[in-house]
């Protein structure tokens, strides 16, 4: 084996990971997709740990039998923790383990910069200033990825609350931080004192957490989606860094394709919510939205029919064409599975029955087909925004559960609205409209849904999980 | 019908109308075993009241059972050959499109009058020649053909009248040659089982048989590769037999469109299977401009029962049985297969009742106060418009998605104004110049090692940008699951720098990079795997 073959390997591994995004894009291959990245992860640890014994293939020296033995416990530990942490999840929960992981990567991009700033000139080839500037922005990345996710991982869980947290004169002192970081990466570079430098690129690790907790702290709960992918994106960034510190292409590579695949995502999830993307990523627009939404909610009003299971029950099965909007009330109340046995209970009637999903329902991108693929509902009904836009006329009932900012008109006909021209499901359209929710409380946006108060939309209160039910029991018999 | 027409406010009055009364001409239909009229009585009457001078050819309305008097008594005049019509009228009305007149030996288009209008069946797509006759006449013509599928539409669909004519026709046909009752019966002599119709495509015509062989008691299965058509089928009391393949059926504008060569095969063998055990079988499915599908194979009909009847509706088109001959009927290994085109022809008096109320309809719309005003914005006038004066104007433009809710202007508020500020062209400018610095200075400065890990980069880049454009929304999550994984790739970093010269402070951190990022890597693929294996269809 020469000094070539592990970089041979990477290039497989790479076009393995290509395969494994490729494989992604429909149901059917995606599976595929999947094994194929893990078999590209597989051939480039093997490959590198082979590597490390082989002089001048990238590693500084034969690792001592301890470092071996250190090296051996933390994959096998760490692998161990990710095998229990995958097979505990529950569904509604991957928005929150999504987000940790993304916060491992950042961590292990920091360490991997101070480490090699540790490291100094040993080993790893040194391209002088531009090297030192590689390692300053891989940590900084890492720096905010990492205390990012744990802030956005903690919001999700609930832990802090949802509202955005905005210092008085924020965007000041993230300028304030982000240019003494760029002073002290300046010094980091120009200093040849490696104590002083080491000194500064903790400096910078320090900022770039603080400015981390900052973004994501004031960037509201309803933007999570947005706040999830753009963190993703980070995460490739981050370690797409790492690989220029360490002149690794297959990190460059592997960071690149996540990196682009977040931002693709953001953007995607920015057009759904109709957002700025500056504005998620320099935080603070939902609560400007917020403010807003609460002004706008005291002038609206009206009545709203309130209905009972029984009347609902009948409705659906006296229905030809139903249509079951999920929203992230059905997640937090795990009613996906009650749902599921409902629509079956209708099929069976000769009911047609399908589900309309929004791009930004849930708190993840493609959270609530996540949670209707596990509860058994065949991915050939679940229909996107777009397809089932035009269907609604032809609907007799749509359901909503758990959701009321992707249903809500004024997005479309309220100028004043701050939801104002965010593409929305057009269930009004529809004969009937049952809404499942809890009470008239305003959703994730903090705003008044004005679908409550027309007249062909009936409000079933209760806790979702209690009324999908009630009303399965009464749908069944 | 009748209520909808007597209900429309009639737009002007003799004495309120600019000019001259319009002279619109209703001559014989020519074509061989052709019995419609595009007028009939009772329409000539309102054509009158909306102001038209209605000449009708003596003997048009003969083969549908509509006499010359008739036309009189609805004031209408008679004019006395088929010339005196065509060189009298300013707007013609006809069901077939023009052909030689064998009589005058002169074509029907070469009849019309410079500068005048015609109004019939044309297909333009199949009669390029006689497009370039009429234009030559410096003629606008209106096709009946190609009025647009939309519900506005409706009253003017002079297909959908003529398909559901056929439709109950074909049963009656099939009914007429086939031995044995439709309908089920317990008689003394014995129990007489039902028939049982297959009815393939159910577009107007399929349902019209549907709803026809239903009534008469057969046992009724429809086919359609679109699924959207079970209700309409079920709601007939027809069974829909569902048919599965991964290709949806539904093309531009209602209409079916072309599958491919795979689900044409296991289509066929599938109608196959159903046929067999078919006493009847009516086809119907069409596809725009193209030649009508093969549906029923030889095979098929070899395994139908004796005495069982084929009957063709795509027959003009090629015809969708494989035995089928065109205007005729033949006996093929005991099955009586039906290839006659003129179905609608043999039902001529419902059939020329209700084109002529097509027009009515569409003449009701068009007429702007005794004038003869086409309205290129509006969809049904545009579509259906082949000439104007002359002047090739077919195909339309293709027909815009319609957009569920059109949004209102948006104000600029001052909340938008910050929300989406006009973008200035100098922002890519700008954009521009900084890329086109930052280049200068990398080329300058920047050591030549870095060059072709950039290139890596950039490259990775592009290609995942397009990568995962593809990625369908349903998969996001799984997606970042799997994203999250690879970007553990960074436990390769850590790797590399655990193996310092000795087991030290950056050992143990690197150690714990390669923990973390592990952690990342195994729960990463396998929640992956995880959701995908509930993926299912």
């Amino acid at each position: 084996m020469t000094a070539t073959f592990p970089n041979v390997a990477y290039i497989v591994a790479s076009f393995l990971f290509i395969m494994s995004l490729r494989g992604l894009s429909q149901p059917e291959s995606s599976r595929r997709g999947n094994l194929l990245g893990s078999v590209g992860m597989l051939l480039a640890i093997v490959v590198t740990a082979l590597a490390l014994y082989i002089p001048g293939s990238g590693a500084p020296a034969i690792p001592s039998p301890g470092a071996a033995g250190l090296l051996a416990g933390a994959i096998a530990v760490g692998c161990g923790i990710g095998a229990i942490l995958a097979a505990r999840v529950a569904m509604t929960q991957m928005p929150e383990l999504v987000a940790i992981l993304h916060s491992f990567v950042g961590a292990a991009a920091v360490l991997v910069g101070i480490v090699t700033k540790l490291a100094g000139g040993t080993g790893v080839e040194v391209a002088g200033t531009a090297h030192e500037l590689e390692i300053a922005i891989g940590v900084f990345v890492g720096a905010v990825t990492f205390s990012g996710s744990v802030v956005a991982f903690l919001k999700l869980r609930g832990t802090i609350g949802g509202k955005p947290l905005l210092l008085p004169g924020r965007h000041v002192l993230n300028l304030v931080l982000a240019l003494a970081g760029v002073a002290l990466v300046a010094i980091q570079v120009i200093t040849p004192e490696p104590a002083t430098a080491l000194a500064c690129l903790l400096g910078i690790t320090a900022i770039a957490l603080t400015l981390g907790v900052l973004l994501v702290a004031a960037i509201g709960g309803g933007d999570m989606p947005v706040v999830v992918s753009m963190l993703n994106s980070y995460s490739g960034w981050a370690a797409a860094a790492a690989g220029f510190m360490l002149s690794n292409d297959l990190l460059i590579i592997t960071g690149a394709l996540v990196g682009s695949s977040g931002a693709i995502l953001s953007y995607i999830m920015c057009v759904a919510m109709n957002r700025s993307i500056v504005g998620v990523i320099f935080g603070g627009f939902g609560a400007e939205v917020h403010a807003l939404g609460t002004q706008a909610a005291a002038g609206a009003g009206g009545t709203a029919h309130e209905t009972s299971v029984t009347e609902v029950a009948e409705l659906l099965t006296a229905s030809k064409n139903v249509v079951i909007v999920p929203g992230y009330g059905m997640a937090v109340a795990q009613a996906q599975h009650a749902v599921r046995e409902i629509s079956d209970a209708l099929t069976a009637r000769g009911v047609t029955v399908r589900y309309a999903i929004h791009p930004v329902a849930g708190r993840l991108p493609g959270h609530m087909n996540v949670l209707l693929a596990e509860a058994g509902v065949s991915y050939e009904i679940v229909k996107e925004m777009d397809e089932v836009n035009d269907a609604f006329p032809e609907t007799d009932v749509v359901m909503v559960i758990g959701a009321n900012d992707i249903v809500n008109p004024a997005a479309l006909d309220d100028p004043g609205s701050p939801i104002y021209g965010m593409p929305v499901l057009q269930v009004w359209k529809a004969g009937r409209v049952v809404m499942l929710k809890r009470s008239l409380a305003t959703g994730y946006a903090g705003i008044d849904n004005p679908l409550c108060y027309r007249d062909n939309t009936f409000m079933l209160f209760g806790d979702a999980k209690q009324s999908v039910t009630k009303l399965l029991a009464a749908v069944s018999t | 019908m009748t209520e909808t027409l007597e209900t429309k406010p009639v737009p002007a009055t003799e004495t309120a109308r600019p000019q001259g009364r319009l002279v619109l001409g209703v001559p014989k239909e020519i074509h061989t075993g052709e019995r419609r009229v595009a007028v009939v009585p009772r329409m000539a009457a309102k054509l009158a009241k909306l102001g038209f001078d209605v000449v009708v050819e003596s003997g048009a309305g003969n083969a549908s059972a509509f006499t010359d008097q008739a036309y009189e008594e609805a004031g209408a005049r008679i004019a006395a050959d088929a010339a005196k019509v065509w060189g009298e009228a300013d707007l013609v009305l006809k069901v077939r499109e023009p052909e030689l007149n064998p009589a005058l030996n002169r074509h029907e288009a070469d009849l019309l009058k410079e500068g005048a209008r015609l109004i019939s069946f044309v297909w333009p797509a199949q009669n390029k020649e006689l497009l370039s006759r009429l234009a030559l006449r410096k003629a606008t013509v209106l096709a009946m053909d190609a009025v647009p599928r939309i519900s506005r539409a409706q009253k003017l669909d002079a297909l959908s009248a003529m398909a559901n004519i056929a439709g109950y026709r074909a049963v009656i046909e099939s009914a007429a040659i086939y031995g044995r009752f439709l309908g089920g019966q317990i008689t003394a002599a014995g129990s007489v089982r039902p028939a049982t119709v297959l009815v393939l495509g159910a577009g107007v015509a399929g349902l019209a048989a549907v709803g026809c062989a239903k009534s008469l008691g057969a046992i009724v299965k429809a086919f359609d590769t679109r699924e959207a058509v079970r209700e309409q089928v079920e709601s007939l009391g027809g069974q829909f037999v569902k048919f599965e393949f991964d290709e949806k059926g539904e093309g531009e504008g209602g209409y079916a469109k072309q599958m491919s060569d795979a689900y044409l095969a296991a289509e066929q063998e599938f109608i196959a299977g159903h046929a067999k055990d078919a006493d009847i079988v009516i086809t119907t499915a069409l596809i725009p401009g193209k030649p009508a599908p093969k549906l029923l194979t030889s095979g098929a009909v070899v395994s139908m029962r004796t005495g069982s009847v084929v009957v063709d509706l795509a027959a003009e088109q090629g015809g969708n049985c494989a035995l089928t001959e065109r205007d005729r009927i033949v006996e093929r290994y005991g099955v009586t297969i039906i290839g006659v085109t003129d179905l609608t022809s043999k039902l001529s008096r419902q059939a020329s009742e209700l084109y002529s109320a097509n027009i009515v309809n569409f003449l009701e719309d068009v007429m702007k106060e005794g004038a003869f005003a086409l309205d290129l914005g509006d969809e049904v006038q545009r579509a259906m418009l082949v000439l104007k004066d002359g002047e090739l104007m077919w195909p339309p433009p293709r027909p815009e998605v319609r957009a569920a809710a059109p949004l209102p202007p948006k104000p600029a508020s001052a909340l938008h104004a910050v929300e989406k500020p006009e973008r200035s062209p100098w922002v890519g400018r700008i954009a521009l110049a900084g890329t086109a610095a930052l280049l200068i200075a990398f080329g300058l400065y920047a050591p030549a090692s870095l060059v072709p890990h950039l290139t890596v980069f950039l490259l990775a880049c592009v290609v995942g940008w397009h990568v995962v454009w593809n990625v369908t929304p349903s998969l996001h999550t799984p997606l970042m699951s799997v994203t999250n994984a690879i970007s553990g790739i960074i436990v390769i970093g850590g790797m590399l720098l655990i193996a310092g010269p000795h087991v030290g402070l950056g050992s143990v951190l690197a150690a714990i990079a390669v923990l973390v990022s592990s952690i990342n890597i195994a729960g990463g693929f396998l929640v992956t795997h995880r959701m995908l294996k509930m993926f299912r269809r």
